[in-house]
């Protein structure tokens, strides 16, 4: 959880069966999946032996889900994006939805690529740490490379876990082949305290992880970062006195005022 | 070279410090001669290492970030990529 935190992603290669990703790729050509009203419960979203329905029961899924998000989310909305061959342009670089400050909460958007994806065929482009950055939508547009970004490639049956806030953007696709990602948005309807196996909070590599500088990062910002992670596993874990080198204490600290 | 005939090229450079010696963190490039199609994601490695070196290549600056203090109750928030410096070639 403290690497999520810190990089805003949870990825999981190759984590569907063949089979799943097989069914996937032509019901993805015949059109969008069928529609699920925005605040559906998870448990009502899907009907059985849909691929939605399939994916989110695998177990591995299913348990990164409930840490990042609780035992009863809702569905926001769903979608199936293609990248088509040698389409010409990249999107620009985006947040979704738009600008949302929340630290003590989040949505999660998982991301499914049913079949492999090379450099070429244009996978999403996202930048690891930029979740906590307060921006809105296509603003960030003009960024076109950042050091540290991911270039995603991967093996069929990959499902990444994205923070609302990540940039990110589906890349120009060079290649001669279809691509193919199906978006799910989840919002989670408790408090998103210890959601998670917290049998390790006291172990040192929890602050090592939200202590991360990502390459991209201008090395002043990268400490407020830091002090805004520090934040959000405050609210994550219920520990308000959590710390990192005392980033956060010392500039709280006023002796004798209330 | 007629005044029409000249096209701009565009490096934008984000840079690691306020410094425009300092290190290169992202680009981003625009080309007015339509000789090359940059886009997002298109690249992994920096084209200079700071932005010095883009002045060294013949990249000449013409606009820079302003150092702007942050707003009061906002001096922890983050946004937008801070040291941000355009430069141009005419070709």
């Amino acid at each position: 959880m403290a690497r999520f935190v810190a990089n805003g992603f949870h990825r999981l290669d190759a984590i569907v069966p063949a089979e799943l990703n097989e069914r996937a790729i032509p019901e993805f050509d015949a059109g969008q999946q069928p529609g699920v009203a925005y605040g559906t419960p998870l448990k009502r979203a899907f009907p059985e032996g849909s691929i939605p329905r399939a994916l989110l029961d695998l177990p591995a899924v299913a348990g990164a889900l409930r840490s990042l998000v609780g035992s009863d989310p809702t569905v926001d909305h769903h979608h199936t994006h293609v990248r088509e061959p040698h389409e010409g342009g990249a999107q620009p670089l985006h947040g979704d939805a738009i600008i949302d400050t929340r630290i003590d909460a989040f949505d999660i958007q998982l991301m499914y690529y049913p079949q492999k994806v090379t450099v070429d065929m244009g996978g999403t482009l996202s930048v690891p740490g930029s979740h906590l950055r307060r921006t809105n939508e296509s603003d960030t547009g003009r960024y076109q490379n950042l050091r540290g970004q991911t270039r995603l490639t991967c093996p069929p049956g990959t499902v990444v876990l994205l923070h609302h806030g990540i940039w990110h953007g589906g890349r120009r696709n060079d290649s001669d082949i279809r691509r193919y990602m199906f978006k799910i948005r989840f919002n989670p309807t408790a408090p998103q305290v210890r959601t998670w196996d917290v049998s390790d909070l006291d172990d040192p590599a929890v602050a090592r992880e939200l202590s991360v500088f990502h390459p991209w990062s201008e090395h002043a910002t990268s400490r407020l970062e830091i002090y805004n992670r520090i934040k959000m596993w405050r609210a994550l874990t219920g520990d308000t006195s959590f710390d990192i080198d005392y980033w956060a204490t010392r500039v709280a600290n006023r002796p004798g005022r209330a | 070279m007629k005044q029409h005939d000249v096209k701009q090229r565009v490096l934008v450079l984000y840079l690691n410090t306020s410094a425009l010696d300092a290190e290169v963190l992202a680009w981003s490039n625009y080309d007015g001669t339509g000789k090359t199609d940059p886009t997002t994601g298109d690249s992994d490695e920096p084209p200079y290492k700071t932005g010095v070196d883009a002045l060294k290549d013949g990249w000449r600056l013409f606009q820079a970030s302003q150092l702007i203090p942050p707003y009061p109750g906002h001096e922890y928030d983050t946004s937008f990529l801070k040291h941000e410096f355009w430069f141009e070639k005419l070709e």
